[in-house]
C-alpha cells in the first residue's frame, strides 16, 4: 500500500512554497511539492531585479532573495520536495500520476491538492504579427533566463513590443548589459505594467513608449533586420502612413501571460472564461472537492507578496480538507464582474466558509480616475469604496464583513462608476 | 513644482515637490517624502546585475548593490561587475565588491549557489 499524503501542491514557485508552509502550519503531517524544475523558487529565480516582499516582509527583496526565504522556511518543516519531477495527470479520485528520474513512473494519492502551475507568456503566435521567421524574436521572460540565469546577451539594438512588467525590466536589464533599446510599444493606449517601472526603467534610460502603437512587420534574412511599427486607431487597426522603421537584431514580446491549466482541464475542473484559470470559491477550493489552486495558475498577479497571500489562504484550507473536510454551505452567492471590471476572485463565496470577512480581488479594463467600486446585491447597493486611481495593470482588492454579506441576496455585482 | 512618480513601492504615488523648500505631496508613506527629496537633490537608484560562477551548478550569480547609488553612476557599477568571477560555494548577503566604485554601496549575493 503506497502512502496516502495529507497535501500533495503541484509547482514549487513562490506559490507552491508558500501553500506548503501554510498547510504545515495549519497541522497537515504528509505534504509533498512536485516540481518540474531542478530547484525551487520557479520564476523567482530569474526576476534578479528588486522590489519584492515590500507588503510580506516589509522590505525590499530581490526575486531570488524572495524565493530563498520561503526555500528556507519550507526546509525548516518536514515537507517533503521532489524536484525533477513532471506531473502528467491528476484524476478525481485524487491520484496524480508523475515522471521522476530517480523514482520513474509513480501514482501518488491525496486527500488534498493545491495546484500551484502558475502562468506562460503569449508567444508571437498569439498575437499573429506578419512578416518573416528569423531568429531574433524572443518573448521577455526567456530573454530574462537567457541574460539572467544562463549568462547570454541575446541582441545589441531591440524593439519590445508590449509594456508588461517582464518587458520593462528587460528594458532596462539589456540596456545596463551593454544594448540599445530603441523603443517600448503598446497596442493600448495605456501600459500594461505599474507606473513605477515605466519611470525606472524607460524614463531612467530615456527609452520612447510608444502608446497606441503595434508592430506590423518583421524582416531579416536568418536574423531580425528591422520591424515596421504603426500607429493603430480605437478598434487597433493599423493606419495606413504611420510607419516607422526600426533597424534592430532582437524584438522581445511582452504581450500577456496566460494561467497554465492543461493538468487543471484535464481533470475536468471547471474553468473561468474571464481569467483562463479555474473558478474557486471564497477558500480558494475548485470545482472538484479537495482540489484546491493559487497564485498565476488561477489569475495572473502584479505582486509576488498577493500570490503568497493566496497560496497560504489555499494551503491551509487544503491542510483543514485533509483533516476535516470541507463543511456543507447551504448559502451560496455568485460574484459576477460589472462595469469596467474585467474578471473577479473567488466567483462564488458559500457563506459557512468565511471568517469575519470575504476578501475580493478583481482588475478594471481601463483606466479610471476618480471612482466608486460599487458592491450591488440585484438592485441594492450594499457596498462602496472610493478610488482615486485604477489600472488594468493594478489588481484590486476589496474586503466584504460578513454582516454584509449576511444581508445580500444570492448574487452580487462588482461594477465601477467614474465621478 | 516638480512633478514626479515615486518608484519605493508598487502603488507609484504621484508626488508634487516644490524645487525652493522640497515640500513634499501626493506621498501616502514617509518613504515617499524622502524619494522626493532625493530624486530633486541628488536622485539614486539601486542595481541589480549577475557577475560570473565558477565551480557551481549554474555560471551566473545574481547580485545587487547593498544600499542605493547615485543614478548618474548606474553605468559605471555595472561595467565594474563585468570582469569578477565569484568562487562556488556563495550564501545570500556575501559581499561580492567592497564599496563599489566608491559609492559606499558594496556589492553583494542575492542566491545561495
Amino acid at each position: 500500500m503506497h502512502t496516502i499524503y495529507d497535501v500533495i501542491v503541484v509547482g514549487g514557485g513562490p506559490a507552491g512554497l508558500a501553500a506548503a508552509e501554510a498547510a504545515y502550519n495549519e497541522g497537515a503531517k504528509k505534504i509533498l511539492i512536485l516540481e518540474r524544475d531542478t530547484t525551487l523558487g520557479g520564476i523567482l529565480n530569474q526576476c534578479i531585479h528588486n522590489g519584492f516582499g515590500l507588503h510580506y516582509f516589509k522590505e525590499e527583496l530581490t526575486g531570488p532573495e524572495y524565493a530563498g526565504r520561503f526555500i528556507d522556511l519550507v526546509a525548516k518543516t518536514e515537507v517533503e520536495v521532489w524536484t525533477d519531477t513532471m506531473v502528467l495527470d491528476i484524476t478525481p479520485e485524487k491520484e496524480i500520476h508523475v515522471v521522476n528520474g530517480d523514482k520513474g513512473y509513480q501514482v501518488l494519492s491525496a486527500k488534498s491538492i493545491v495546484l500551484c502551475m502558475g502562468c506562460r507568456e503569449r508567444t508571437r503566435g498569439a498575437i499573429s504579427i506578419p512578416g518573416a521567421r528569423p531568429a531574433g524574436v524572443f518573448t521577455a521572460g526567456a530573454a530574462q533566463r537567457y541574460v539572467n540565469i544562463e549568462g547570454y546577451q541575446v541582441g545589441r539594438r531591440v524593439v519590445i513590443l508590449g509594456s508588461g512588467d517582464i518587458g520593462l525590466i528587460m528594458a532596462r536589464r539589456m540596456t545596463l548589459e551593454g544594448a540599445k533599446v530603441l523603443a517600448c510599444v503598446e497596442v493600448m493606449p495605456y501600459s500594461g505594467g505599474l507606473t513605477r517601472n515605466i519611470v525606472q526603467c524607460l524614463n531612467d534610460f530615456d527609452i520612447p513608449l510608444y502608446l497606441s502603437h503595434t508592430v506590423t512587420k518583421i524582416e531579416g534574412d536568418g536574423r531580425v533586420e528591422r520591424v515596421t511599427v504603426q500607429e493603430v486607431d480605437a478598434n487597433r487597426n493599423p493606419i495606413p502612413g504611420t510607419e516607422m522603421i526600426f533597424d534592430c537584431d532582437t524584438l522581445l514580446l511582452s504581450v500577456g501571460l496566460i494561467p497554465e491549466n492543461e493538468l487543471t482541464r484535464a481533470a475536468g475542473i471547471e474553468i473561468d472564461r474571464r481569467t483562463n484559470g479555474p473558478k474557486v470559491y471564497e477558500n480558494m477550493e475548485t470545482s472538484m472537492e479537495g482540489v484546491f489552486a493559487a497564485g498565476n495558475v488561477v489569475h495572473v498577479h502584479d505582486l509576488v507578496d498577493y500570490v503568497t497571500a493566496e497560496a497560504q489562504k489555499a494551503g491551509a484550507s487544503a491542510a483543514r480538507h485533509a483533516l476535516q473536510g470541507t463543511p456543507e454551505a447551504d448559502k451560496h452567492i455568485t460574484v459576477k464582474n460589472g462595469n469596467a471590471v474585467t474578471y473577479t476572485v473567488p466567483s462564488t463565496i458559500r457563506m459557512e466558509n468565511i471568517g469575519k470577512n470575504a476578501e475580493i480581488l478583481f482588475r478594471v479594463n481601463r483606466v479610471c480616475g476618480q471612482s466608486e467600486i460599487r458592491v450591488m446585491s440585484g438592485d441594492t447597493r450594499i457596498a462602496g469604496f472610493k478610488r482615486d486611481h485604477m489600472a488594468p495593470g493594478e489588481m484590486e482588492k476589496i474586503t466584504l464583513p460578513r454582516v454584509l454579506l449576511d444581508r445580500a441576496g444570492e448574487e452580487l455585482t462588482i461594477s465601477v462608476e467614474e465621478a | 513644482m516638480a512633478n514626479i512618480i515615486c518608484i519605493t513601492c508598487p502603488k507609484g504615488c504621484h508626488l508634487t515637490v516644490d524645487e525652493e523648500t522640497l515640500e513634499v505631496r501626493g506621498n501616502s508613506c514617509e518613504r515617499g517624502v524622502e524619494y522626493g527629496r532625493n530624486e530633486l537633490t541628488h536622485p539614486v537608484r539601486m542595481i541589480t546585475s549577475t557577475v560570473k560562477l565558477s565551480g557551481g551548478r549554474l555560471r551566473r550569480l545574481p547580485v545587487k548593490t547593498s544600499q542605493p547609488i547615485p543614478k548618474g553612476m548606474m553605468e559605471e557599477v555595472v561595467r565594474a561587475l563585468d570582469d569578477v568571477t565569484v568562487t562556488s560555494p556563495v550564501r545570500v548577503g556575501d559581499v561580492v565588491i567592497e564599496n563599489v566604485c566608491g559609492t559606499g554601496a558594496d556589492i553583494i549575493a542575492t542566491r545561495e549557489l
